[in-house]
């Protein structure tokens, strides 16, 4: 193109008195930014394709670089702002579609952050997590309205098949194609270390990770790729996505050019066709539609898995919840509008769903009135960052959380929403083997078992704190929590009370 | 004894075992000085690549070392296992460049000494730099 409309969104800056010329940065960037240049001896760079991955400042063995935002400006404007400009250059010059990745990173607000946690004090003694026994594992699935007893003390109620949790985390679903071998099986190994659970997504299960069917959740999603027999019944559980938080009420597009040989034959289509999953199931237009799909999969199971249904938090999505919960399932697993994704469209990502905060308390807050809160759990999702919000979910009223993005950031991801080009410097979402394989899982799985640790650490920290001792009675404790510059309306969806009440 | 692995299934090429090698035994405080006023101090490792297989090659420590035979001052000898070279005794020669089957015996920049892989035991390092400097564990010290 003659004239460029827009600028690099990076620049490069190169320390030349601590740059050894060793060119690591260059063999490490797959957007080919760095080059060395022989005729002045020295390390230059072409901004234009930076994506700020931040992987060459990382691999720089003396610090020399930093990437910044490039200072250029266009005149400022509150309306108009660089970026909106910019998204129209782009589109002018393409005609398509804008693609994002990764979490809505606009500026809404993060309800997590506007809530605080209750200690004890004086009268309710709080309880140290290292000296006294914590209790921090779950169960999720159906949980009996009464439980009978035999004559001989033994248990009468039959109970439904359940999964157990050592701390209430899972790793969300991410399909196989959309991350790499080597981040699936980091994920799989982690699970299995940890006693918790990873999710195939809907890219169907490697033959190669059978192995870790005790700890994976293998999905049902609306392209049905990779869905057979084995698959079902190698899973812990079975999920069914109706939905992401990231891109509600649309479908996915794996480009063709991911679909490699092992891809190809885990999803069972093509080697080099476009895997398309559609908006809708195409036969699931109402929840009598869904209660038959999670009576096939249970009759295909023998009744031995539990069954969950995943959707985008969307407005009426209490209701949505009621109906999911009467339709056999037996866990809910609801994703909010900050949940990643591999590839979406801008402004869907950007401006469809809603948090995951007010989802999550409308839904808990349905169900009790309902009085089918224990038909179902919930396992909530869509930007869960750190152990604190795992213990505010809880208190609103999860029974666990799905973790993403934090996932991917333990592997190395620092979030260049750039997953769509399939040029991964980080060997996360990419296919390309050179790519692929600068992921060791070896490191990959000890840094997320380190995470979960550490988040189960700090969770039982903040339990002993509210002088609690098992997380069963964290669960929907809205007392424990308060809010912070909320508004009426919004404390009233919250369920809970503004901080000094 | 533990000795240093290299394993191709995830070596990146990205060479730095090498810069962290020869920043390691060039006595300098850090690599930035090492590098300093157009130094180049040759490393002990190299990294051979092609076709999409990589690996780090360095020193074996072979049990029936050729280079400590076939050197003609007695510079070059095996200790716990590590075979290392005493410079004050080193001519230059180069037999054992030449008999080295890895090619693994590389000569210095500023001298006419050959210089070799000692698993960092000479230098502060501790363990071996190639292998603390390796973003993909690659590069192990292991006992096999």
């Amino acid at each position: 193109m003659a004239l460029n409309y827009f600028q690099p969104l990076f620049e490069v800056i190169r320390d030349k008195d601590r740059c050894i010329k060793c060119r690591a940065c260059e063999r490490q960037c797959a957007n080919e930014v760095h080059k060395y240049d022989g005729d002045l001896d020295k390390m230059v760079s072409d901004s234009h394709t930076c994506v700020d991955c931040q992987r060459c400042v990382c691999i720089c063995p003396t610090q020399a670089l930093k990437i910044v935002d490039n200072p250029n400006t266009f005149r400022n404007n509150s309306n108009w702002s660089q970026q909106i400009m910019t998204e129209v250059y782009k589109q002018a010059e393409t005609g398509g579609v804008l693609l994002s990745a990764m979490g809505n990173p606009k500026e809404y607000p993060v309800y997590w952050d506007k809530i605080l946690l209750n200690a004890s004090q004086v009268t309710n003694p709080p309880i140290d997590p290292l000296r006294e026994p914590m209790e921090s594992k779950v169960f999720l699935g159906k949980k009996p309205k009464n439980v009978t007893f035999n004559e001989d003390g033994s248990v009468n109620t039959k109970t439904s098949p359940t999964l157990e949790l050592s701390t209430p985390i899972m790793f969300s679903a991410m399909s196989y194609g959309s991350i790499s071998r080597n981040a699936h099986e980091s994920l799989a190994r982690a699970a299995t270390e940890l006693g918790i659970y990873y999710n195939t997504g809907e890219g169907g299960l490697h033959k190669d990770f059978y192995q870790y069917g005790p700890n994976t959740i293998v999905q049902v999603a609306s392209g049905r790729f990779g869905v057979f027999k084995d698959y079902l019944e190698t899973g812990a559980a079975i999920e069914i996505k109706m939905g992401q938080g990231a891109k509600p009420g649309i479908g996915g597009h794996l480009p063709g050019a991911k679909i490699l040989e092992d891809v190809s034959r885990t999803r069972m289509i093509p080697m080099g066709t476009d895997a398309i999953s559609p908006a809708p199931h195409h036969d699931i237009y109402s929840i009598e539609d869904l209660r038959q799909l999670v009576f096939s999969l249970k009759e295909a199971t023998e009744y031995k898995k539990p069954v969950i249904v995943k959707i985008a938090a969307v407005h009426n999505v209490a209701a949505i919840a009621s109906g999911i919960a009467r339709s056999g399932a037996d866990i809910i697993a609801i994703d909010g509008y900050r949940g990643g994704t591999g590839a979406a469209p801008t402004r869907i990502r950007d401006n469809v769903g809603i948090p995951i905060e007010l989802a999550l308390a409308s839904v808990d807050q349905r169900l009790r009135d309902e009085g089918i809160r224990n038909e179902v759990s919930i396992v909530v999702a869509g930007s869960i960052r750190s152990s604190s919000d795992v213990v505010k979910a809880i208190a609103l009223g999860a029974d666990a959380c799905y973790i993403g993005t934090a996932v991917l950031l333990s592997l190395g991801c620092h979030l260049c929403r750039s997953c769509q080009t399939g040029k991964c410097n980080w060997g996360i979402a990419t296919q390309r083997p050179d790519l692929v394989k600068r992921l060791n899982p070896e490191i990959g799985y000890k840094r997320l078992v380190n995470l979960v640790h550490a988040w189960d650490h700090e969770i039982k920290e903040m339990m002993g704190g509210m002088g609690i001792n098992s997380i069963e009675a964290l669960r929907g404790n809205r007392l424990m929590l308060r809010g912070i510059g909320l508004n009426e309306k919004e404390l009233e969806i919250l369920g809970i009370q503004h901080a000094g009440q | 004894m533990k000795k240093v692995y290299v394993n191709e299934e995830w070596c990146l090429a990205c060479h730095l075992c090498e810069y962290y090698c020869a920043a390691a035994n060039s006595g300098a405080e850090n690599m930035v000085k090492a590098f300093a006023n157009g130094n180049k101090p040759i490393p002990r490792i190299q990294v051979e690549e092609g076709s999409g297989i990589n690996f780090a090659v360095q020193c074996r420590h072979c049990d029936n070392p050729l280079c400590v035979k076939g050197c003609i001052t007695g510079a070059l000898s095996v200790k716990d296992g590590v075979i290392s070279c005493d410079e004050s005794r080193c001519v230059g020669c180069y037999t054992c460049v030449l008999s080295c089957p890895y090619g693994c015996i590389v000569t210095s920049e500023n001298s006419k000494v050959i210089q070799k892989c000692d698993l960092c035991v000479k230098n502060n390092n501790g363990d071996p730099a190639c292998v603390k400097g390796c973003p993909n564990k690659a590069i192990v010290l292991e006992e096999r």
